[in-house]
């Protein structure tokens, strides 16, 4: 079966115009000390209490993702690839705090790539604590084909 | 690591210290718990190769993490990083020397906040630049 690779002017007004569910996570010292592992950075701002209290590592909130599928407009597209990412930091992010991610689609384009018709997606993620702050920001472009 | 790192001591075109990583597939496996990414393109070939790539690729959000670490460990723990862009131009494999490097570009006062900013590259074992960056660092001034 052919599946049509193409994305109507609808299809991307519809991703223009939803909003994806927010994820929510708790920020836990273990889990900053195991993602710190888990890049190789033993820089004690992870880790150790002593340096000030621990702040988690720049990249920490990638991983605020949402686990729900992606829309039926995007189907035809299941395989992916990482663009980039622009990051806007505000405020450290610590143990105990409660962060929302929301993200929206800020920009649909269609383009070929090296494996075919593809979809660039650039994908805002703002990140808001507890108190209401926001602590960054997030512009990854994403690549589905 | 610097030890309270002022802005007046740097100057445009300054080397920030390079890291060498070599990413083990076990290392992207640990990545992919601790990170909740578990797209197979990652740690499973069979996978990857049907998806058109020729083999497992490194997360691109662990060479980002690599280059934050580039910045971090330079501006030491009174340094505090604002902006952090990368662009993936290639992608790459497991088990290659990734030599990840920054450089001052400009440094410089805005609204009394003494900033900096750096270029990244992350260049793997073929000396190809698979990875380029920028960052945005506010450093403290020893005129305070």
């Amino acid at each position: 079966m052919t599946v049509s690779k193409t994305l109507s002017d609808q299809d991307r007004k519809t991703l223009l115009d939803m909003s994806l569910p927010p994820v929510t996570m708790d920020v836990e010292k273990g889990h900053i000390k195991r993602f710190a592992e888990a890049i190789g950075d033993p820089n004690p701002l992870w880790s150790d209490e002593s340096a000030g209290g621990i702040i988690a590592p720049p990249t920490f909130l990638r991983m605020m993702i949402t686990e729900a599928p992606a829309p039926p407009e995007l189907a035809p597209f299941p395989q992916m690839l990482d663009g980039g990412s622009e990051w806007t930091y505000m405020e450290p992010v610590k143990p105990g705090d409660v962060i929302t991610a929301v993200t929206r689609y800020a920009s649909v384009n269609q383009r070929s790539i090296a494996m075919g018709p593809a979809v660039f997606l650039l994908l805002e993620t703002e990140y808001t604590n507890q108190r209401g702050d926001v602590v960054a920001k997030q512009r990854n472009t994403l690549i589905r084909y | 690591m610097a030890e309270n790192l002022y802005w007046e001591d740097v100057a445009e075109g300054q080397e920030l210290p390079a890291l060498v990583k070599q990413p083990s597939k076990r290392q992207l496996v640990k990545y992919a718990g601790a990170s909740g990414d578990f797209y197979e393109v990652h740690y499973d070939k069979d996978f990857a190769v049907e998806t058109g790539l020729p083999g497992l690729i490194v997360h691109g959000a662990l060479k980002n993490a690599y280059l934050a670490q580039v910045v971090t460990d330079w501006m030491g723990s009174t340094g505090a990083l604002k902006k952090l862009s990368v662009k993936y131009r290639g992608t790459d494999v497991p088990d290659d020397a990734l030599t990840c490097s920054g450089r001052v570009t400009k440094t410089y006062v805005e609204d009394g906040v003494h900033q900096v900013d750096c270029a990244l590259t992350l260049v793997n074992g073929a000396g190809e630049q698979t990875t380029t960056g920028l960052a945005t660092v506010i450093l403290p001034s020893r005129e305070k």
